[in-house]
């Protein structure tokens, strides 16, 4: 495992008088990409946001190359070099395909501004991009939608990204595009975690694995330990991966 | 580098453009001819509506994004209006020499000089008022609601400590004064002068919405703000800008108001406050298109009816809104958000 890129020790977050997160300890390696496994409710998505800065941490440390992220804003994290995308995909409806892009090259006032080589590389791996570049992105198709929401998040360089179940609700074929192009992007050493509740989709992809149950990491290691040993998947299984199987 | 297969969806679906609403200005002004009777008094009423129109759009522009971007219910907003009205009177009452000249230039010069300073320190007080009123109730509508009026109330009492309980007389310039004949229709020159500033500022208002980062950030805050800072940006900066320009045009418009009311009373935005929250409501919160035509219908019906049948006039707006709200609940133009 190489050098962590994002630490999380002893984590606590409360919403409102739930106590979601209950003490997360999760490493994300550099260059690899993390799986965050779990049921409904286990605290994945709480657990993104809450390193997003959009929920408060009320306990334990966000550490980031080396820097407590864990109180700052939810703009100074993302302009570390982190990007978000949603379970809802955070697509601007209203907005055309181009608009969203170019919101999300922050230093681009216009798609002229942004970093051609960069765009067309994900017009490679996102073709619907390019061919819808100037339609509203509320007319996209689901697929589409997740397609823009991951464009979005590699428009321009990310240290980190924050990527919250990319295959939810799509269609098996829409399912294998979106598992081709992390592959192209693990290539580029980019660092990745992901949360999944489709074990398949997340086995394929994963380098490392976390499962997640009641605010708590339950397990972390080696995706292929995990997907190489029966025991250990039907222990996991049983607590909290039965449904997906 | 090697592309997916691409499996998704290749054409998408064709939307036509939602222009039912818009269809709604014409209607009615149609509608409005034949029980109005004479064709000189529809032009002359339908430039009155438009007038009256423009200038609440001007003023209610500012609030709707204000409540798009923040979900914030500013009920002090007519503050402003008044604010801006009364230093209108204060710097047209030391440039009467100008005002009162047959010289087209001096007047406009004296108008676009009490423009500015209202602008000016209706904005100023904007960025105090955002400060210290509404920065402390995010995410509270209650409070909102509460301390906003109550900060209208205190500004009211303030403006009256300034300026006296009094009306003020707001004389429009001399070249400003009087009609101009369309065909047979006279139709006052302000209101002329008000349609085509009420037109520049849409379509500035526009332009920066559709052309550049700024309006890109405030369209994508409207519509989920949450996300726009998922990519970097300090909403809350932004937020303060809109309000900032949204109060600067609030006091343009109490000055417009003031104008074309030939006098000021401190008590000038609580009145309009009603009009501006039918306005934003009918044209679907936190769209700028829908305030526009809201406005404008806003204005029309008000002057048809109030030639029509007065005492129907001052409910008029408020049954216009629960017509609209039965045909479209969330306002003609719904801002999609998250």
């Amino acid at each position: 495992m190489s050098e962590p890129l994002l630490q999380l020790q002893g984590v606590h977050t409360h919403i409102g008088a739930y106590h979601i997160l209950q003490g997360v300890d999760l490493t994300v390696p550099k260059g690899e990409l993390t799986v965050l496994l779990g049921r409904n409710g286990a605290g994945k998505t709480t657990t993104l946001r809450t390193i997003m800065g959009l929920w408060q941490v009320s306990a334990g440390s966000v550490t980031f190359e080396g820097d407590n992220i864990g109180l700052m804003g939810t703009p100074d994290i993302a302009q570390r070099g982190i990007a978000y995308v949603p379970e809802n995909m955070g697509i601007f409806s209203d907005l055309t395909v181009a608009e969203n892009m170019i919101l999300a090259a922050r230093n681009a006032k216009r798609a002229e501004d942004m970093d051609a080589k960069r765009l067309e590389w994900v017009f490679g791996l996102f073709p619907a991009m390019k061919r819808f570049w100037q339609h509203p992105a509320g007319l996209l198709s689901g697929g589409q939608k997740q397609m823009l929401a991951v464009a979005r998040a590699i428009v321009e360089p990310r240290k980190l990204l924050l990527i919250d179940e990319p295959s939810k609700g799509l269609a098996p074929a829409i399912i294998q595009n979106m598992i081709t192009a992390f592959q192209e992007l693990k290539r580029t050493d980019t660092t990745i975690l992901l949360v999944e509740q489709n074990f398949n989709f997340a086995r394929q992809l994963g380098d490392q694995v976390a499962v997640m149950d009641g605010g708590q990491i339950v397990h972390s290691g080696a995706m292929a330990d995990l997907a190489g040993d029966e025991g250990l998947q039907q222990r996991l299984l049983g607590l909290s991966l039965a449904s997906h199987q | 580098m090697n592309a997916p297969a691409t499996t998704a969806v290749e054409a998408l679906p064709t939307v036509k453009p939602d222009r039912l609403p818009l269809m709604l200005l014409p209607v009615l002004a149609l509608v409005a001819l034949p029980l109005i009777g004479s064709a000189s008094t529809w032009v002359t009423l339908t430039f009155a509506g438009l007038a009256m129109g423009m200038i609440i759009f001007i003023i209610a522009s500012g609030l709707t994004l204000v409540f798009g971007l923040m979900d914030v219910l500013n009920f002090g907003h007519g503050v402003f209006i008044t604010l801006g009205a009364f230093m209108a009177t204060s710097v047209l009452g030391l440039m009467t020499g100008w005002t009162t000249s047959t010289s087209l230039l001096l007047n406009l010069v004296a108008v676009l000089a009490a423009m500015l300073v209202a602008m000016s320190v209706a904005g100023g007080v904007g960025a105090v008022f955002e400060r210290v009123i509404i920065r402390p109730v995010y995410g509270q509508p209650l409070k909102q609601i509460l301390i906003t009026m109550g900060g209208m109330i205190v500004g009211e009492e303030l403006i009256k400590v300034v300026w006296g309980p009094q009306a003020r007389p707001l004389l429009l310039p001399t070249a400003f004064q009087g009609s101009i004949l369309l065909g047979d229709a006279a139709v006052e020159k302000y209101r002329l002068i008000s349609v085509v500033l009420g037109l520049i500022v849409f379509a500035i208002m526009t332009w920066v919405l559709t052309h550049t980062k700024v309006g890109l950030l405030i369209r994508a805050g409207v519509h989920d703000r949450e996300m726009v800072e998922s990519l970097g940006y300090r909403i809350r900066r932004l937020f303060i800008g809109v309000f900032v320009v949204g109060s600067a045009l609030a006091g343009l418009g109490g000055v417009m108001w003031g104008l074309y009311q030939q006098s000021v009373i401190p008590q000038l935005g609580s009145q309009v406050n009603v009009l501006l929250f039918i306005v934003i409501i009918i044209g679907g919160m936190g769209s700028v298109t829908g305030c526009f035509i809201g406005a404008m219908l806003v204005g029309l019906l008000a002057n048809y009816t109030g030639f029509l049948v007065p005492k129907v006039a001052l409910f008029s707006n408020i049954l216009l809104m629960v017509i609209v709200l039965l045909w479209r609940p969330e306002g003609l133009y719904p801002v999609g958000k998250k």
